[in-house]
């Protein structure tokens, strides 16, 4: 089963980043471009096969280690 | 004084540290390796700067889970000294040794040159030997040491007295043109509640010989010597 995971900043963060990437967008003749915030993706290949065990599991790899959750929220998918 | 410099993949300050530490203690520290799961007998452990582990996915966040941290975070909760400078800040934050974290510089530039700093506080066994209010100048070098936490951690720190050092001006004012990464409340420097814990940006171990250009590092290793001997 494979687990693809997104984690995003939390609402209220400060992402120079993605202010930074904004701008280019602008510069490149993008218009319309109200904000862009930056995240991550993280696929992860797992021997598990329940989806409820791998979805705890990942949940616990996320928590851990994967985003951290002062600044960081997390979305999880299963993929068979 | 006996003291442990633990040294990741990546760390690039532990020679500055074991030279800083050499010179207040007049022994040398011991270095140990990521990998060891035992800490020696010490009573105080040092983690230095660098870019452990390439700052693969967050800053610190590898090094943070590694079992020698483990370790350092199991003797910590029992009172032992641990100060974290620079990337050992961003380590020591995500290890949850110290609260928040330190988000990329505001500007999206690595800033390295000397900065001011205010101590906040001379009770601590790291800043004893300074006075409350003066204004020191040590270099940052880094990228990502826009310190953040919430609101509520934030006044915590502040009642708490868990201010250890602010970015300000030469004459100890603060204001967004001195703070050089953006930091949430100017912080350079927090302790943990017990106080046994320090992390911050600058590198007091590159401000301890005229030939580097200050020498205001050397009464933080002092207090150190002084405290734990």
């Amino acid at each position: 089963m494979k687990a693809r995971v997104h984690i995003t900043l939390k609402n209220g963060v400060l992402d120079p980043q993605g202010r930074a990437i904004a701008h280019a967008l602008g510069t490149l003749g993008f218009g319309g471009v109200n904000d862009v915030r930056q995240g991550k993706y993280i696929e992860i290949d797992l021997d598990e096969r329940d989806k409820a065990k791998a979805k705890q599991q990942v949940d616990q790899m996320c928590a851990k280690l994967l985003a951290n959750t002062v600044i960081e929220n997390y979305a999880i998918d299963l993929v068979d | 004084m006996k003291a442990a410099i633990v040294v990741f993949p990546g760390s690039n300050r532990e020679r500055d540290a074991e030279a800083a530490l050499t010179q207040a203690m007049g022994r040398k520290p011991i270095m140990v390796w990521h990998r060891d799961t035992e800490l020696p007998d010490v009573d105080l452990v040092l983690v230095p700067g660098g870019f452990s582990y390439g700052d693969y996915l967050r800053c610190g966040a590898i090094a943070a889970h590694s079992p020698i941290l483990r370790e350092v975070k199991a003797r910590a909760d029992k009172g032992m000294a641990v100060i974290g400078v620079c990337n050992g800040f961003q380590i020591i934050t995500e290890a949850g040794l110290l609260p928040g974290i330190l988000l990329r510089n505001a500007s999206l530039k690595f800033v390295c040159r000397n900065v001011r700093l205010k101590v906040e506080t001379s009770q601590s066994l790291f800043t004893s030997q300074y006075e409350q209010g003066q204004v020191l100048s040590i270099p940052v070098a880094h990228h990502d040491g826009n310190y953040f936490a919430d609101d509520r951690t934030l006044d915590e720190l502040e009642s708490n007295g868990q201010v250890a050092f602010r970015y300000c001006s030469p004459d100890g004012e603060f204001a967004d043109e001195h703070n050089p990464n953006g930091s949430a409340r100017n912080i350079a420097g927090i302790f943990n509640r017990t106080k046994n814990v320090l992390g911050l940006m600058p590198h007091p171990e590159n401000a301890i010989e005229p030939l580097q250009g200050s020498v205001d590092g050397k009464a933080l290793f002092a207090s150190m010597v002084e405290a734990l001997s």
